[in-house]
């Protein structure tokens, strides 16, 4: 258990670097490696998850002589290895990547087979899932560059692994390009922010800001590729592009790839800088409120547009990413007031991390029902599908759960968290609650456009032999239908579990300042 | 009803147990008043058959609507919007770096001046 932290992160680079040894040994040796690295990765995830959130945040010191010895007695207290620090906010986005992978995985045993090049694609998979892990617990700034740059560089080949005569090459070398230039950008500000205070760990930076004009610059250097990489209007052109050409699998994990930047966005505004905006919290917060609502509306009513089923998808992440920056925004937007800020700031940012769980688990299913249509059809295009729930009835049911789920209509767990949104936002700005409200029934109607397009209607002679996926496909479909469920019928235990303690963790910033230098 | 079920949200409260009870009476409701209907119709008769104007059913899949033709009204009255919002999404990756360098010079000018 005490080196959870470091196998987070070690199992699927292990299992990426082996993967074209055991694929020589034939596709069934590969599965079932894939398959066991899978579950070994996912299971070290959760079982970390479960520790932070039974005893609190986890510390881990690579190359120590204590797994939680921050300050080596000659380091003069500065934290000089690099540390791990998974607090309740890593832990919530531990929880995503470890189901979002594991469901990935058991589709893609199936989804995939077909392709040539398996080695390479599983070793980028568990690559991309090993940067995300990495860039949600490491508490050093140039590490979190690092496993950025994992992400990125995995992500892109991924995108482009299909070739699609040239197009998904083309949408990932654009992928790979935005994400070198936003790279950069954040390497210049580590840059300067390690010229002026002689440190990379992000709770030393936060002790020691000054919040001097380079300081300034830097902020702008890390938020602005984050929210580019996380979808963010008007950032967003990538994501279509992107996420309509890449495997359903591999979309599916692209979205919790992006909401690995969005938890690096939250990082860097409440942990790494919170105390020295304090008197900019409102401009930040709005700041991220301008782009959660340009990315809501910009999103959805450029995906009513679409008839490619996974560009439309696409759409509606940059639109649910906007639910999150919204929820979050107001949070930072109060933070200077505690009174705001425990009547409504608390609940909406709740509301907004609560609403990344669950984006990640109906999205993903929805990438994956998109999937098993092209799958048996062999295309995305809406106007030619129709007539498949008479041949693919699970596929439907799995599709109308994730639909409703993120139309925001009760049971599900979209409703959940989307209420907490509308609630606590109209308290701070109706206006915003209200712009909320119409994307959702938008949302709706364009889920509605898709159901009919792909599902109803008489039988089509085109797709007589369509049938239901294979199993693989249909468990990992089904897992991820069944958080769904679940996360709407009882979304209590999550909030006091994981989202409660989540948003503590960015609020109460000096808890993770105190958790590597002491002092409590 | 403070339960394991029921979630707070600043200003309320939400159950799903309860909307799952609301949902299976309007149902139960819907179905009582669906039976009372009338039984005495001719299957596979022109009773049985949907309306469509007065037009014949469309065979083989004939009759399914396009995607595209949906939610016409809509975009037609949406037209000023989409005018200016969907030819800025080129798919030239240079106009994709711009809106990047856009952003992050206006980030620069907000954070200069907090």
């Amino acid at each position: 258990m005490r080196h959870l932290p470091a196998l987070l992160v070690a199992t699927p680079l292990f299992a990426a670097f082996f993967m074209p040894l055991i694929g020589r040994a034939g596709q069934t040796a590969r599965s079932l490696w894939v398959l066991l690295a899978s579950v070994a990765t996912s299971t070290v995830g959760l079982l970390l998850a479960w520790k932070v959130f039974t005893t609190g945040t986890v510390l881990y010191v690579f190359g120590a002589a204590a797994a939680g010895q921050a300050l080596p007695m000659d380091s003069g207290g500065i934290p000089i290895r690099i540390i791990f620090e998974v607090d309740a906010l890593s832990a919530l986005m531990v929880v995503i990547a470890s189901l979002s992978s594991l469901a990935v995985t058991l589709y893609s045993l199936v989804a995939d087979s077909k392709s040539s090049g398996q080695d390479g694609f599983y070793s980028m998979l568990f690559l991309l899932v090993a940067g995300i892990f990495g860039m949600v617990s490491t508490g050093d700034l140039f590490n979190f560059f690092v496993f950025l740059e994992i992400t990125s560089l995995s992500g892109a080949a991924l995108v482009a692994f299909r070739i699609d005569k040239g197009v998904a090459v083309e949408a990932g070398l654009k992928y790979a390009l935005l994400s070198t230039v936003g790279a950069l950008s954040i390497l210049i500000a580590i840059g300067i922010l390690f010229g002026q205070y002689n440190a990379l760990n992000i709770a030393t930076l936060a002790a020691r800001l000054q919040f001097t004009m380079l300081d300034k610059v830097a902020l702008a250097l890390l938020i602005v590729p984050l929210a580019m990489k996380c979808g963010a209007v008007p950032m967003h052109f990538w994501t279509p592009d992107a996420y309509s050409t890449a495997p359903s699998s591999i979309t599916a994990l692209l979205v919790v790839s992006s909401q690995a930047s969005l938890y690096g966005l939250f990082r860097i505004l409440f942990s790494l800088y919170g105390d020295v905006l304090q008197f900019s919290w409102l401009t930040f917060g709005w700041f991220l409120i301008i782009l959660g609502v340009l990315s809501m509306f910009v999103g959805v009513t450029m995906a009513i547009l679409q008839k490619d089923v996974k560009r439309l998808m696409a759409y509606h992440a940059v639109s649910q990413t906007g639910y999150m920056l919204l929820g979050v925004g107001v949070g930072l937007a109060v933070l200077g007031n505690r009174e705001a800020l425990d009547a409504y700031g608390r609940t909406a940012m709740a509301g907004g991390l609560f609403h990344i769980l669950n984006h990640a688990m109906y999205k993903g299913l929805l990438f994956l029902t998109a999937g098993a249509i092209f799958y048996r059809t062999g295309t995305r295009n809406l106007n030619k599908l129709g007539g498949l729930g008479h041949t693919m009835p699970w596929t439907m049911v799995f599709f109308m759960i994730g639909a409703l789920a993120i139309a925001g209509i009760p049971p599900f767990n979209g409703f959940a968290s989307k209420l907490l949104i509308y609630e606590s936002v109209f308290r701070f700005n109706p206006f915003l609650s209200i712009i909320a409200m119409i994307v959702s029934i938008l949302t709706l109607a364009s889920f509605v456009k898709v159901f009919h397009s792909m599902f109803m209607g008489a039988p089509k002679a085109e797709y007589a032999e369509a049938r239901e996926v294979p199993k693989s496909m249909l468990i990992g479909m089904g897992f991820l239908a069944v958080i769904v469920v679940v996360t709407g019928l009882m979304p209590r235990p999550f909030i006091d579990h994981m989202i409660t303690p989540a948003v503590n963790a960015l609020v109460d910033r000096s808890d993770y300042i105190v958790a590597i230098l002491g002092g409590k | 009803m403070n339960t394991v079920w029921t979630m707070t949200t600043g200003s309320g409260t939400w159950n799903p147990l309860l909307w799952l009870l609301a949902f299976a009476v309007a149902l139960i409701v819907s179905l009582f008043i669906r039976s009372k209907g009338r039984k005495d119709y001719k299957v596979d008769s022109g009773q049985d058959m949907p309306f469509i104007s007065g037009n014949d059913e469309p065979k083989n899949g004939g009759g399914h609507i396009p995607a595209s033709n949906m939610y016409w009204g809509f975009l037609e009255s949406m037209k000023g919007y989409y005018k200016r919002v969907v030819p800025l999404h080129t798919g030239v990756v240079t106009d994709y770096l711009i809106w990047f360098v856009g952003v992050m010079a206006l980030t620069l000018v907000i954070g200069l001046m907090a």
